[in-house]
């Protein structure tokens, strides 16, 4: 547990600056799109939610995951698709600087 | 290490590589395809988890949640884009939270130290943030009164809120077993966030949501620790990061230290700021369209400053119409975008390049202010504060220190406004006083309507 819990620590650290690296190299232009495809990516909470709901622990929990496989779908699904409309929108003038 | 470890990791390279993307508008929707394709793996991988045995309420709750999640993300309009954003910060904290509430369920009293600690943080993180992203949503969508509501002692009994939820985790580590206590410590966190957004007016919205992606993507990370997904804790670290950059450079562009922000004690600032005396006087001139029309037949080169206003008036689209007219007859047409010119970061972008604004001619702050010298003309729209000169001359304005759109130093500046009424700080807008303004009063769709026909004419 305790080396689990160091591994998880030293991802949390290195992911934490990697972020930072790569989001300040994010421009203003695109940071609405950046947040909602933040937002997609974090739906990522649905692998664990899959299994809250789909491992037949207890009813309670079976119905907790439920919801949190609807919250973290609709998280997924409608950020991705909100990113991209906005990325599309997104266009470059004819030369003109 | 299983088949689906290494499914996470390329769909964590994924990941990345889709954030990167986003360093371009060029870039931006390939890179997102690859995130989605990393998304997709993992989905697709953890269906076969040994653990999971049953896939009823997993395809329904498949189903369901696509079909919400789809129908905000394909019809929304980008106006709304900030109160959809709030509330899947919420959905996603309170996913966090129910899964902890699962696990405390399942293992209980064998929790170990480390173990409850993570769930206690992953259930108060999780509760705080679904309930303050719900009323950051409610507030932007004009369902909650967006003025702050503000009480006597409020960050005191906020503070005490926090300390005795924080009291009641610590107990937890050594006594996992009392269960009565964990709700009451859920119920406390979800107390605190309602409490913590209330003080917030609609207009300080950009740093809390900013704040809220980042205590989401820290609920995120939580569950990633007490589920051992090592995914979740890259993707909720990465979304913490982002969200905390964005909330720090708010607070720059508000003129708001971090750590004001951090205690969540921001809307105390607006009742100090609606008192000060207005001391710049002058005459104000005003223009008509067709007094309008002539200055642009002599100018060579505008700057169009958009604020919310514009946005809230739904003028974006003649805007850009009139810049089109404008490049058409050989004049140089750019935007200065404010930080917060908008209900979150960037927002002013996305509203317009939906009206068909090129990119390359929208501006930030930086590089925008050494041009206003030369140019002809400074069209504002809906803009106030960010345009106050104030913020630099004036000591005791309580704007000073907050960067601005150095508009005054425009050769001529028109201001399009409905009426002579301060802005969100309640400050009297000194650029209004200085001979070379002229104000356009009335609503900016109809001003620029008529301004249309007399340039067609």
């Amino acid at each position: 547990m305790t080396t689990e819990l160091e591994i998880g620590l030293y991802i949390f650290m290195l992911a934490g600056f990697l972020g930072y690296h790569v989001i300040s190299r994010v421009p203003p232009l695109l940071h609405t799109p950046l947040m909602s495809a933040t937002n997609a990516i974090s739906g990522i909470s649905l692998i664990g939610s899959l299994v809250v709901a789909g491992a037949d622990y207890s009813r309670l929990s079976t119905i907790l995951g439920f919801i949190a496989v609807v919250c973290s779908a609709s998280n997924v699904v409608g950020g991705f698709l909100i990113t991209d409309r906005m990325l599309k929108m997104f266009k470059k003038g004819q030369g003109r600087a | 290490m299983t088949a689906l470890s290494y499914f996470y990791i390329v769909s964590a390279i994924l990941f990345i590589l889709g954030l990167k993307g986003l360093s371009s508008p060029k870039y931006a929707r390939r890179g997102m395809f690859l995130a989605e394709l990393g998304m997709l793996m993992a989905i697709i991988g953890t269906l076969f988890h040994h653990e999971i045995v049953t896939f009823q309420w997993i395809i329904i709750g498949l189903v369901v949640g696509s079909i919400f999640g789809g129908v905000m993300g394909l019809w929304i309009p980008m106006t709304a884009v900030p109160q959809r954003t709030a509330l899947s910060h919420s959905m996603g904290a309170l996913a966090a939270t129910l899964v902890g509430i699962s696990e405390y369920v399942r293992h209980g009293a064998s929790l170990t130290k480390v173990k409850m600690t993570t769930i206690g943080l992953e259930v108060v993180i999780g509760a705080l943030t679904f309930t303050g992203s719900l009323m950051a949503a409610g507030k932007l969508q004009g369902l909650l009164p967006g003025a702050p509501i503000t009480y006597r002692g409020q960050n005191v009994s906020n503070i005490a809120l926090l300390s005795s939820t924080i009291a009641i985790l610590i107990y937890l580590m050594f006594d996992p077993a009392a269960s009565t206590l964990f709700f009451l410590m859920v119920g406390l966190a979800l107390l605190f966030g309602f409490l913590l957004v209330i003080p917030i007016g609609a207009a300080d919205m950009p740093v809390v949501i900013a704040l809220l992606n980042s205590y989401a993507g820290l609920a995120d990370a939580s569950m990633g620790f007490v589920l051992m997904n090592k995914i979740q804790i890259i993707t909720g670290s990465l979304d913490g990061t982002s969200g905390f950059l964005l909330s720090l450079l708010m607070c720059r562009a508000m003129n708001r230290s971090a750590v004001n922000v951090l205690f969540g004690a921001f809307g105390k600032m607006q009742v100090e700021e609606a008192g000060p005396a207005v001391d710049a006087r002058g005459t104000v001139r005003s223009i008509t369209p067709e007094e309008m029309s002539v200055l642009f037949e002599s100018a060579r080169s505008v700057i169009v400053v958009p604020g919310y206003g514009m946005a809230v008036a739904q003028a974006q689209y003649g805007v850009s119409e009139l810049a089109n007219t404008l490049i058409k007859r050989g004049i140089q047409v750019r935007y200065a975008i404010h930080p917060v010119a908008g209900r979150m970061p960037g927002h002013m972008n996305v509203l317009l390049a939906e009206a068909n604004v090129p990119y390359d001619q929208l501006y930030e702050m930086e590089q925008i202010n050494p041009y206003f010298a030369e140019a002809d003309l400074a069209l504002v729209v809906g803009a106030n504060d960010v345009t106050n000169p104030a913020a630099k001359n004036n000591r005791s304005s309580p704007l000073y220190g907050m960067p601005i759109l150095e508009v005054e130093r425009a050769k001529a500046i028109i201001v399009m406004k409905r009426s002579m009424r301060p802005g969100f700080a309640g400050v009297d807008n000194e650029l209004y006083y200085n001979p070379k303004c002229m104000m356009l009063f009335g609503d900016a769709k109809e001003s620029l309507n008529r301004l249309f026909g007399v340039l067609k004419s």
